[in-house]
């Protein structure tokens, strides 16, 4: 079971950030449970064979304020996928630091090889005001502007800046497959 | 929140304007742009004026804004219209009824940003067939006013958005790959009834205009 971690704290933004990436779990027929991360219980967490964190929308960033509530990523080591503000968390729950930039719409950006099946040239969709990350991650990709896909140098911790439910939904499913 | 709609009067504008009002917001105002080029990178252009009277059913106020519809000075008359729903009705965010276009949405992400907005796409990159099956459960009464690709003619025309045509959309979707709920442009469509309207509107005339597999119909609505 993979657990869907919102981020949305205005509950509108479910159909854009959030329902996406159910309807690709839904199409591989992956068992899901989707909760937002004031519901996530130890107990879920525990049960949980994968971790996705969603993104959401550039002014909907309250969930910056609530990082302590994302502790109980630094108690595991199952795969966690953080995507767009997913990746923010991960990189501030490994004390990163949050920095200005923003990217908007399609962009090329190269991936290395090692990040869940991709490799090389590919084409994103970028929606972010902010992006965060810690020393303890390695950098799979950069835009010309910042890191877009990282992987954590211990653990099976992966974030990518760029929305993958929107363009290269295989992302996920590569992750769901791990 | 208090929500400007940009809308075109066609199914996906509805039906997003329809989803903001289930989850608690306002519907504070309807914005719609009318390009005067009808291959407009951002905006659909079909019986436009008729979004009149969808406002009028749905008892709010709308504010129209022309454009030449070129590139950048479509994008600038979109900003100045959302920046006039801001100051006169003093909107916290934006709907859209935007499904695949990364062009139509990233612009108008963009101009939401720097005018301090919130941007909701509801059927961001909803399957197209639950979209249309969407609008039949929900009560959407709504007809094909426009048809522009391969093998689509005039005879889909004035139908409606029903089983029926679910079914024929799928085996062109099948056979041509048409896109069943015409996001590419393959057809435009207008909602004559659905749960946000007080009474139902009417067809009481209508036009044909086109050729080949380019067709439009204009509607003069009671």
């Amino acid at each position: 079971m993979i657990l869907l971690t919102q981020i949305c704290n205005k509950k509108f933004h479910y159909f854009e950030f959030i329902k996406p990436i159910e309807d690709i779990l839904k199409k591989e027929k992956i068992k899901f449970i989707s909760i937002h991360y004031d519901k996530v219980s130890s107990d879920l967490v525990n049960k949980a064979e994968k971790i996705i964190i969603s993104g959401t929308s550039l002014k909907d960033n309250s969930f910056i304020n609530d990082i302590d509530k994302f502790k109980w990523i630094k108690e595991i080591n199952k795969p966690i996928l953080g995507i767009c503000g997913g990746m923010h968390i991960l990189g501030l729950v490994f004390n990163g630091e949050l920095k200005k930039q923003q990217e908007i719409g399609l962009t090329t950006i190269e991936i290395n090889e090692g990040f869940l099946g991709f490799k090389g040239k590919i084409e994103v969709y970028e929606l972010h005001n902010f992006y965060a990350i810690s020393r303890e991650f390695e950098t799979y990709a950069k835009s010309i502007n910042c890191p877009q896909a990282i992987k954590h140098k211990n653990f099976p911790f992966f974030g990518v800046l760029f929305h993958p439910e929107v363009r290269n939904k295989e992302l996920i499913v590569n992750f769901s497959n791990i | 929140m208090k929500c400007g709609i940009l809308f075109s009067g066609g199914k996906d504008s509805v039906y997003a304007s329809y989803l903001a009002k289930k989850y608690k917001n306002e519907i504070t105002c309807l914005i719609t742009i009318i390009s005067e080029n009808p291959d407009s990178y951002m905006f659909h252009t079909p019986s436009i004026l008729k979004v009149k009277k969808q406002a009028e059913v749905m008892n709010v106020p709308i504010i129209i804004q022309k454009t030449k519809g070129e590139k950048e000075e479509e994008l600038r008359d979109l900003e100045y219209v959302i920046k006039k729903a801001k100051k006169e009705y003093k909107i916290e965010a934006i709907v859209t009824g935007s499904v695949e276009s990364a062009y139509q949405a990233s612009r108008i992400q963009k101009i939401c940003d720097n005018l301090n907005l919130d941007c909701f796409n509801p059927l961001w990159q909803k399957d197209q067939f639950e979209l249309l099956n969407d609008l039949i459960d929900n009560n959407f009464k709504t007809i094909i006013t426009g048809v522009f690709a391969y093998p689509l003619n005039e005879t889909w025309l004035g139908r409606n958005i029903n089983n029926q045509l679910i079914r024929d959309v799928t085996k062109l979707y099948e056979k041509y790959k048409i896109n069943p709920a015409g996001e590419g442009g393959e057809f435009e469509s207008y909602v004559l009834n659905c749960p946000l309207f007080k009474k139902e509107l009417k067809v009481k005339n209508y036009k044909i205009f086109g050729k080949k597999n380019s067709w439009r119909m204009e509607l003069d609505i009671i």
